[in-house]
């Protein structure tokens, strides 16, 4: 059994991308949220003086990866809920029982809910454009990719550790929606973190989520709070501890 | 080689033992069963063996492999079909069958192989393209067992691999078992609380109640070694009188006390049933039914553990819920024989 199975990784991933296509609900149901968020605040206070925006950058040019980024956290938390739905049908135990290391299970969970987590938040980049998005070119979609795919690899690692620690679907519901709000709040992607009492902007540092917002408005609209850099640094690390955190969490799950 | 080779094999959770000490061997080839009650531990057995589930103590090996040291290439080696249904219900038959295939390593050329063949061996050819969801019970159970065929395994286990299907699909599902056994040459072990499957499926069956191992043989030789018939008396209450008339006579081998019946094991039963009737009467025994019969599995288990397989899972369930003298339980054998009598 070794370490790292591509193969294994491949078919976790093709599982989760057909389950996906399959169920229409779902993509509706997990972009209504962003989009009613999206719709709402860029039209409800378009045209507002917000404390903190950057110089120039409208309202709802300032939303725009602010939401691609929470679509992106809701993603990530149905990567999490499908280990747990595996688990009350039994079909994880098919997974267990199979000569495929926990970690390569792992990596092919976060293939899998990354994948469709970032088509989720294409198509809200997509759907933003008609309501008035300009991106800031062509050029700034790789690195848009670049950063979607470290916030998913991020959030789907927490979301697969947060899994490992419940045993059924409903606990793991409550904890994530008490988690993605606060997260989202103290990113910085509805609004700037200026207004915060000192304190709790702390909180927002430590917070992946501030840098990936931050990363993707760099790309995508020219203005960022910190240097490029600091953000894809900040996401590397982040990435890479939240995969081990999930592997070795999941390592530990009972499998009966 | 053995294929399976367990021994001393003991699982505790906290302060219940589920499994305990248990040493016996399959052989190569073989259709063996593990039978017993609900709760006697053949599921949790079954989990350690296919590694789910890690040792208290003991060891155990699959085809030679250590089921702790050498987890990878027993997990090579095994197929298994679980108790309650895991396939993904969204993706079709084939898909499934794919999806298991690339977790065991199939490349490409290998899949496209065996998956047809697969396809073929459980008779889902026509419906392979099919979603899942709209399988009926017996042909999710059969692409289950398609399931644990892909790679190939040496030993297949399924646990109860006829719990909640009706008695049609029952008998079919016996035959793809059989089928197999004898065709593919590839060791099966099943578990089941069911005696007649047991009986009509397995070539030897270990009985197991709570945890332990209690005899493991032939469904002939466990049957034969009680000798003889067995006269089931139903009474009105459980007169001692009865019984010591009962250790007086030469003729009565052994008899085994269970709430308001007492199963009496003898040569010739068919002329001794006048007698017993005769010694009832005497010590003013009111007899309510009187049922004579060959010896069966549940005959043997009921000898060998002192009771019948539904009241221990009564009690088992009992003390879960509450304490309850296992006398006064009720009785819950009627569905128990209703389940054996389907296929008969």
């Amino acid at each position: 059994m070794s370490l790292v199975d591509p193969l294994g990784i491949y078919g976790l991933w093709l599982r989760d991308v057909k389950r996906f296509l399959r169920t229409p609900s779902q993509i509706i149901g997990s972009l209504a949220f962003p989009l009613m968020f999206l719709v709402f605040l860029g039209f409800g206070l378009s045209g507002a003086a917000i404390p903190g925006l950057p110089e120039g950058v409208d309202y709802l040019q300032y939303l725009v990866p602010g939401i691609i980024g929470f679509t992106m956290l809701f993603g990530a938390s149905f990567a999490g809920l499908a280990i747990l739905s595996d688990q009350d049908v039994g079909f994880l135990k098919e997974i267990l029982v199979a000569p495929v290391s926990r970690t390569s299970i792992v990596l092919g969970r976060i293939a899998g809910g990354s994948t469709t987590a970032i088509v989720q938040a294409v198509l809200i980049l997509l759907i933003s454009i008609p309501l008035g998005f300009e991106f800031a070119g062509w050029l700034s979609l790789p690195l848009t990719a670049v950063f979607l795919v470290l916030i998913a690899i991020t959030f789907v690692g927490l979301g697969i550790a947060l899994a490992s620690q419940f045993s059924d679907s409903e606990g793991f519901s409550l904890i994530v929606q008490f988690l993605i709000f606060p997260l989202l709040f103290l990113s910085g992607a509805l609004f700037p973190i200026e207004g915060f009492p000192e304190p709790v902007q702390y909180l927002a540092l430590i917070n992946p989520l501030t840098y990936g917002v931050d990363g993707l408005r760099a790309a995508l609209v020219g203005a960022s709070t910190y240097p490029l850099i600091v953000d894809f640094g900040a996401l590397v690390i982040s990435s890479v501890v939240m995969v081990s955190l999930g592997a070795y969490l999941f390592e530990r799950v009972e499998a009966v | 080689m053995d294929a399976i080779a367990i021994d001393g094999l003991t699982k505790e959770f906290g302060a219940v033992t589920a499994v305990d000490n248990l040493s016996f061997s399959v052989e190569q080839g073989e259709l063996f069963g593990l039978l017993g009650p609900n709760g006697a531990g053949k599921s949790t057995l079954i989990n350690m063996l296919v590694t789910l589930l890690q040792p208290s103590e003991g060891a155990a090996r699959i085809n030679g492999h250590d089921i702790t040291e050498e987890q990878g290439k027993v997990r090579d080696s095994l197929g298994i079909v679980f108790q309650e249904p895991a396939v993904d219900e969204e993706l079709t038959g084939a898909e499934n069958l794919a999806f298991h295939a690339r977790l065991y390593g199939k490349r490409k050329t290998e899949r496209d192989e065996r998956i047809p063949e697969v396809l073929e061996l459980v008779d889902l050819v026509d419906e392979a393209d099919m979603p899942v969801k709209n399988y009926s019970g017996g042909m999710q159970r059969r692409l289950e067992i398609g399931r644990g065929l892909m790679h190939e395994p040496e030993v297949l286990f399924l646990d109860e691999p006829t719990s909640g299907l009706d008695a049609r699909t029952r008998r079919d599902t016996w035959e793809y078992i059989q089928r197999l056994n004898e065709e593919v040459g590839m060791t099966i072990v099943i578990t089941t609380h069911f005696m007649d499957e047991a009986d009509f499926l397995c070539e030897r069956v270990a009985i197991m109640d709570q945890g332990t191992v209690v005899a493991v043989d032939s469904p002939e030789n466990l049957t034969a070694s009680l000798g003889g018939d067995i006269v089931t008396l139903s009474l009105g209450g459980t007169p001692k009188e009865l019984f010591d008339r009962l250790d007086d006579q030469p003729w009565v081998r052994e008899y085994t006390v269970t709430d308001t019946d007492v199963a009496i094991t003898l040569e010739n039963g068919d002329t001794r049933v006048a007698d017993l009737v005769r010694l009832a009467d005497e010590v003013g025994v009111v007899i309510t039914s009187v049922d004579l019969h060959t010896p069966s599995l549940e005959d043997v288990f009921l000898s060998l553990t002192g009771s019948t397989m539904a009241e221990r899972e009564a009690t088992t369930t009992d003390e879960e819920s509450s304490e309850r003298d296992p006398s006064n339980g009720e009785r819950t054998s009627d569905d128990h024989f209703e389940a054996a009598e389907v296929t008969e």
